[in-house]
């Protein structure tokens, strides 16, 4: 029990995938222009990392050795399609938003990373956990991001008014922003850690 | 014309790392020297083009027997096929061109700016949006977008190269320390190229 506990939280915090692994920077800088799209995101991503983590958990010793990352791969963006198909359905307004991203879910290291890391040397049951907690650390560090940009950016959050809109600097919505805002983001990670 | 617009367009307007957020990994990874920088480019460049045109003709293929919806698995598999055989035909053909890619070939495959930009020229939607006004998606324009693209990744990488070989030199804030400080210099960067915004229509 203790060691579910452990495998769960590892991912949220101590071994988060943005701000400790520094994994998967593409998605964490071009979609967190608001807070929203940021979370999307990530639950997109933690969608595609739990099915993968079991599936991957349960072929372990069907798949060998030394095919195992085309097989990893060709796991991860099955799920990655069925995703995409699934959010173009039913939420038309998020596939917009992400656009590329989306598809680009296969390449992003934090799945592929957690597949060889840790599916394929555990069992199921600590694999799903595994998925989920890195799933939400990933998720938790986009959707700070992007409320942080999106406050800073036009004064919403979620789209709630804080401060009006005139006020906001819009080099937080654009592409530099992205970067300062991640590096001071860390910084303080990093401060906060010692 | 239109293709002198596409060139600076892609290189400087739409800068694929600075603006388009694809390819970030290698850009932090591998950008201490500039030596290595533009190995890594050259090495993106290669694959790019030839990744880009046998995507985009296997698109046209699976487009045809109406299995366009297996896009992702089909060229995430293919990139990977290709980035293996350009690394033992290179090995045996020209030993010098190797050793100076070969390093950076096997991390190719994971870039996302390869996959990215593959999906991109493949869909004519999303090309016609990233082309300047008044050019085609075709498989020309597409093809030269991508080469762009590609000269835009190494050029941001080794401007970046060349500043972080200053700042290894300088005293950072503790908590600054690695990734935080190369993401603020990206920023400034970005910052710089977004002064070109406008320059194409």
């Amino acid at each position: 029990m203790n060691k579910a506990l452990k495998t769960l939280t590892n991912g949220i915090l101590r071994e988060n995938p943005t701000f400790a692994l520094v994994l998967g920077m593409c998605p964490t800088l071009a979609t967190t222009t608001s807070a929203i799209n940021g979370m999307s995101m990530g639950l997109a991503t933690t969608a595609v990392l739990i099915c993968s983590n079991i599936v991957i958990s349960l072929l372990k010793n069907l798949i060998p050795d030394k095919v195992r990352i085309p097989a990893f791969i060709v796991v991860i963006a099955s799920f990655v399609t069925m995703v995409q198909l699934l959010v173009q359905a039913y939420l038309p307004a998020v596939y917009d938003a992400l656009g590329l991203f989306i598809p680009l879910i296969v390449v992003n290291c934090i799945v592929l990373g957690r597949a060889e890391a840790f599916a394929a040397k555990n069992n199921v049951g600590l694999s799903a956990l595994d998925g989920i907690g890195m799933g939400l650390g990933f998720t938790l560090a986009l959707t700070i991001l992007g409320a942080i940009r999106e406050l800073l950016g036009t004064g919403k959050i979620f789209d709630f008014a804080v401060f009006p809109e005139n006020y906001g600097m819009l080099v937080f919505v654009l592409a530099p922003g992205a970067f300062i805002a991640l590096a001071y983001v860390m910084a303080l990670v990093n401060k906060l850690k010692k | 014309m239109v293709y002198l617009l596409i060139f600076i367009s892609a290189i400087f307007v739409n800068n694929v790392v600075l603006s388009q957020f694809l390819g970030i990994c290698p850009f932090l990874g591998v950008s201490k020297k500039i030596d290595t920088a533009l190995g890594m480019g050259a090495a993106v460049t290669f694959v790019m083009a030839l990744a880009t045109l046998l995507t985009y003709l296997l698109q046209m293929l699976l487009n045809r027997f109406g299995l366009g919806f297996l896009q992702t698995i089909v060229f995430i598999l293919v990139i990977a096929a290709l980035v293996q055989m350009i690394e033992i035909v290179l090995k045996k053909i020209s030993p010098a061109l190797y050793q100076a890619l070969g390093v950076f070939l096997p991390l190719i495959t994971t870039n996302c700016c390869i996959l990215g930009v593959a999906i991109i020229v493949a869909t004519p939607e999303m090309l016609a949006n990233k082309l300047p006004g008044g050019a085609d998606p075709s498989l020309w324009t597409g093809l030269w977008y991508a080469v762009c693209t590609a000269i835009g990744f190494a050029l941001a990488l080794v401007l970046f190269a060349g500043i972080r070989e200053q700042l290894s030199m300088n005293k950072v804030p503790k908590a600054m320390e690695g990734t935080p400080i190369a993401l603020l210099t990206a920023g400034l960067l970005a910052m710089a190229f977004m002064g070109f915004s406008g320059v194409v229509g």
